[in-house]
């Protein structure tokens, strides 16, 4: 069986509320929203890696002039 | 709950779920506009989902910063697609709903439009998030609709529940 996709729209001038289904249109523009939310979402990760890989970079370095891990939270965070 | 603060109007998603919350016409006598969401969606095999936005039916024209932690972690982020916050979906705790405050002052004004966005999902385990989202929609236009649905084509499921208020400064 196949899920028919519905909407909730509440006129707030009426208070009425109905349910139907999506438009062929809707159902397009659903994907593209997903995909338009993926690509997004892929380059949110990429900058998240790209910071994390950056601080890991840069505490090295300051381990290896001698900072302690201690010294090195107490000037990052 | 203050008496300024007046129910435009509220919904609970059914049975058969629900792609999206709209709430159209919304009256434009108010100062501003919150809306209280509580949520969880049908996205298989995740545990938590974006919750997006579209104002007056448009999902341009949108911009936010968001601070948030996951539980190993707190970061900031940004992203153009009107987030308002997190819900969790079928790999978190069952029946277990985010909960969402999402505010809108001067919607009915003639300057950009701002927003923030307060959330949890909910889960019992170690990956839940806390948002806290400060969101533009770079639009003059008056605030008459707002649609609310989970990212990535997901769902709603039932006993998902929204609620329009409208608050007035006097």
């Amino acid at each position: 069986m196949t899920e028919t996709l519905t909407k909730i729209i509440v006129d707030c001038s009426t208070k009425q509320e109905t349910i139907v289904p999506l438009t062929a249109e809707e159902i397009a523009q659903r994907e593209a929203d997903r995909i338009a939310y993926e690509a997004e979402k892929e380059r949110l990760e990429q900058e998240r890696l790209a910071a994390e890989e950056l601080k890991a970079s840069a505490n090295a370095k300051l381990a290896a002039l001698g900072l302690t891990p201690d010294e090195i939270q107490a000037i990052t965070k | 709950m203050a008496n300024t603060y007046v129910t435009i109007a509220t919904t609970t998603v059914g049975s058969g779920g629900a792609s999206s919350i709209d709430f159209q016409n919304i009256p434009s006598t108010y100062t501003d506009l919150l809306v209280k969401l509580s949520a969880r969606d049908n996205r298989s095999g995740e545990s938590v989902t974006d919750v997006l936005v579209k104002i007056n039916n448009s999902s341009s024209n949108l911009s936010d910063r968001r601070l948030f932690g996951n539980g190993s972690g707190a970061f900031s982020d940004t992203a153009t697609t009107g987030r308002v916050g997190v819900e969790p979906g079928p790999n978190a705790t069952s029946n277990t709903f985010g909960n969402f405050e999402i505010y809108f002052p001067n919607y009915a004004g003639s300057n950009y439009k701002s927003y923030s966005a307060d959330a949890v999902s909910e889960n019992n385990a170690t990956l839940a998030f806390t948002t806290f989202i400060a969101g533009l929609w770079s639009q003059t236009t008056a605030i008459n609709q707002l649609t609310f649905y989970p990212a990535a084509s997901a769902s709603f499921v039932q006993h998902s529940t929204a609620t329009l208020y409208g608050i007035k400064n006097t």
